[in-house]
């Protein structure tokens, strides 16, 4: 049974039924579970009813011409209920329906033949009933209510099957029909599983949702055994090289952060990722750590690739004499800026520097590898260097 | 000397600040979690508290929205309230997601540095933190110069919805790994301009209502 305490999701319906007749709640429409107007929902509060009370009764005076002034009446000059989100209940205005729709028929059909209704009758209550199961309301309360529910399908169901039954077997003489009454049963019995197959459906739907939950888990769990697991290992056996152990946690730390935090991007198609991959594998080598920052992003082409090379080369030279000047950990920026079609990338050390003009001219490193590699395509390299103040790289491009 | 406070749920990580600090400052307070660090920080009245932004009981935005009482109004009242009150925050975290990056400073930290900054780099930061000025880390730098440039729709208030050639320029150098010093010496400016136009970016990242810098931040996580 659904008693009003049942429905007090908010404030205004007190919690047990005792204070409910204490101090009824005012006469409003409720528009939250409506089927038509919620005039009904409203009445029920209103007077401690049980709501399936009021819904049956009105459907019978409304079935039977009267009460549809009655429901009108009070749809005009109750209020509504401001407080609550209006959502209408399609499955119960199908179960009243039906039998607002067998009543109707069995007035208007009064002056003809009443016996024939009688099956229609029987079979319409009974679908009504199948169908009140499919409340939402009532089918989060299944796990709880299994017998009493079983209880009542199986009564709606035997009402379905013998009102089909009388009504073929009163118009079994009229050939032809067969055909028609086998619709009808096929009808019928459509009507019934319905609404369990409606619930096999939410059934799945969850399972399907908590059946992905835990293969992400699972992936989550993939992820730290290879890659964290693994790496600690490694630290452990490594203890006695703190370079080497610095070099493996950093890596670990570069993936763990590209897997929590960075979108998934592919270093072959864009300049951001391209610049991060390329970076992480400076500082694998070279064991420095290099701190990347992009801004904006763009798809690579075959000068941006030469660029990306050029930029290679300059972390590779900051990462090799990065060494900190004044015994400070040596630590190597680079900064990707993608401004409408100017790509610009810097790489920047705290090194020792060195003295620009002195560098020979045969020396392919700057020369060569930066300098003639952004010219050739159509860009430009600026060094800046003193001895005692670090190297700056900038290298410019205008993307065509 | 300033007074500090350390807010962060791991002990040890805790016990590490407190050492390469050393003598820096004066540790008054710490806490491993929201209720604790409100409470601490109503006890003490520190000047500057160091802030994680993971924190068991909602994360470092809930400790600045209870400190700072953001929560009845927005950021702009946020804003006026920290100004009166002498405490700062320094969020501290090891996430480079935008959405907390931005969110801690939205919410009214004056800064953001990761937890990998080194002891001499930290005390500098909460020096700078406790005198009112901002701190950018370089990833911090660049995550604002993307929101700012994320979106061509019109701004509703083009003061605080731009940043000016100059801000770009001084956040591009924070970017590219330079102290204020150093982007001081780079534009012929002096370091107090530096801190100003510093300022000046925090308070526009705080203020503006562009929905798009929170939706900027949080869609990154999805792509």
């Amino acid at each position: 049974m659904r008693s009003v305490a049942e429905t007090c999701d908010d404030r205004h319906v007190p919690e047990n039924p005792a204070e409910a007749a204490d101090v009824p709640p005012r006469l409003e429409r409720r528009a939250d579970g409506r089927v038509a107007a919620g005039v009904c929902r409203g009445l029920a509060d209103h007077l401690g009813i049980d709501l399936v009370i009021v819904r049956v009764a009105f459907a019978v005076i409304v079935g039977a011409g009267v009460g549809v002034i009655a429901y009108v009446a009070l749809w005009l000059l109750v209020p509504q209920r401001a407080d609550v989100r209006p959502r209408r209940d399609w499955t119960q205005l199908f179960a009243y329906g039906v039998v607002v729709g067998v009543l109707e028929a069995f007035t208007l059909a009064s002056v003809t033949e009443r016996g024939a209704l009688w099956p229609l009758v029987a079979g319409g209550v009974g679908v009504g009933i199948i169908w009140q199961q499919a409340d939402p309301e009532h089918r989060r309360r299944w796990v709880r209510n299994t017998r009493s529910l079983w209880i009542r399908s199986v009564v709606g169901a035997a009402l379905v099957i013998a009102g089909l039954a009388a009504f073929l077997l009163q118009n079994i003489q009229h050939v032809g029909q067969v055909l028609l009454g086998s619709a009808i049963v096929l009808a019928g019995v459509a009507v019934i599983v319905a609404p369990w197959l409606l619930r096999m459906w939410h059934d799945l739907d969850d399972e399907r949702r908590e059946r992905i939950r835990s293969q992400e888990r699972a992936e989550v769990a993939a992820h730290v055994h290879d890659s964290v697991l693994h790496t600690l290992t490694l630290i452990q056996r490594n203890a006695h090289d703190p370079k080497e152990v610095q070099r493996l946690a950093r890596a670990q730390e570069r993936d763990l952060r590209a897997w929590l935090y960075q979108p998934k991007a592919d270093a072959e198609q864009a300049l951001a990722p391209a610049v991060r991959k390329i970076s992480a594998e400076v500082e694998d080598h070279h064991g420095v750590p290099i701190e990347v920052v992009c801004v904006g992003d763009c798809p690579l082409d075959e000068r941006l690739g030469a660029m990306l090379q050029a930029a290679r080369e300059a972390m590779v030279n900051a990462a090799k004499y990065a060494g900190g000047a004044n015994g400070e950990t040596p630590s190597v920026s680079v900064y990707a800026e993608v401004d409408g079609d100017e790509v610009m990338i810097f790489v920047r050390d705290r090194g020792r520097g060195f003295d620009l003009d002195a560098v020979p001219a045969d020396r392919m490193g700057v020369r060569e590898s930066i300098i003639g590699r952004m010219e050739r395509n159509g860009g430009r390299a600026e060094i800046r260097t003193a001895p005692g103040e670090g190297t700056e790289v900038r290298l410019e491009l205008k993307r065509s | 000397m300033t007074r500090v406070v350390l807010v962060d749920d791991h002990q040890m990580f805790r016990s590490g600040v407190k050492a390469e600090l050393g003598d820096a400052v004066e540790i008054v307070g710490e806490a491993g979690d929201v209720d604790e660090a409100v409470e601490v920080i109503a006890a003490t009245r520190p000047d500057v508290v160091l802030l994680d932004v993971h924190l068991p009981g909602g994360g470092g935005v809930e400790v600045l929205r209870r400190v700072l009482g953001g929560a009845r109004t927005g950021p702009a009242e946020a804003a006026a309230a920290e100004r009166a009150a002498p405490t700062r925050f320094l969020a501290l975290s090891v996430s480079d997601a935008a959405e907390d990056v931005i969110g801690v400073i939205r919410g009214g930290a004056r800064g953001y540095v990761t937890k990998t900054i080194s002891g001499p780099e930290l005390t500098s930061a909460i020096g700078r933190v406790a005198e009112g000025d901002a701190v950018f880390s370089p990833r911090l730098a660049g995550f604002v110069l993307d929101a700012f440039a994320a979106t061509d729709a019109p701004s509703i208030d083009p003061e605080l919805d731009q940043l000016t050639q100059r801000e770009r320029e001084v956040l591009r150098l924070i970017a590219r790994g330079y102290a204020y010093k150093e982007i001081a010496k780079e534009l012929f400016i002096s370091v107090k301009t530096v801190e100003t136009h510093v300022s000046s970016v925090l308070r526009k990242l705080q203020l503006s209502n562009r929905h798009e810098l929170s939706r900027w931040a949080a869609a990154r996580r999805l792509v």
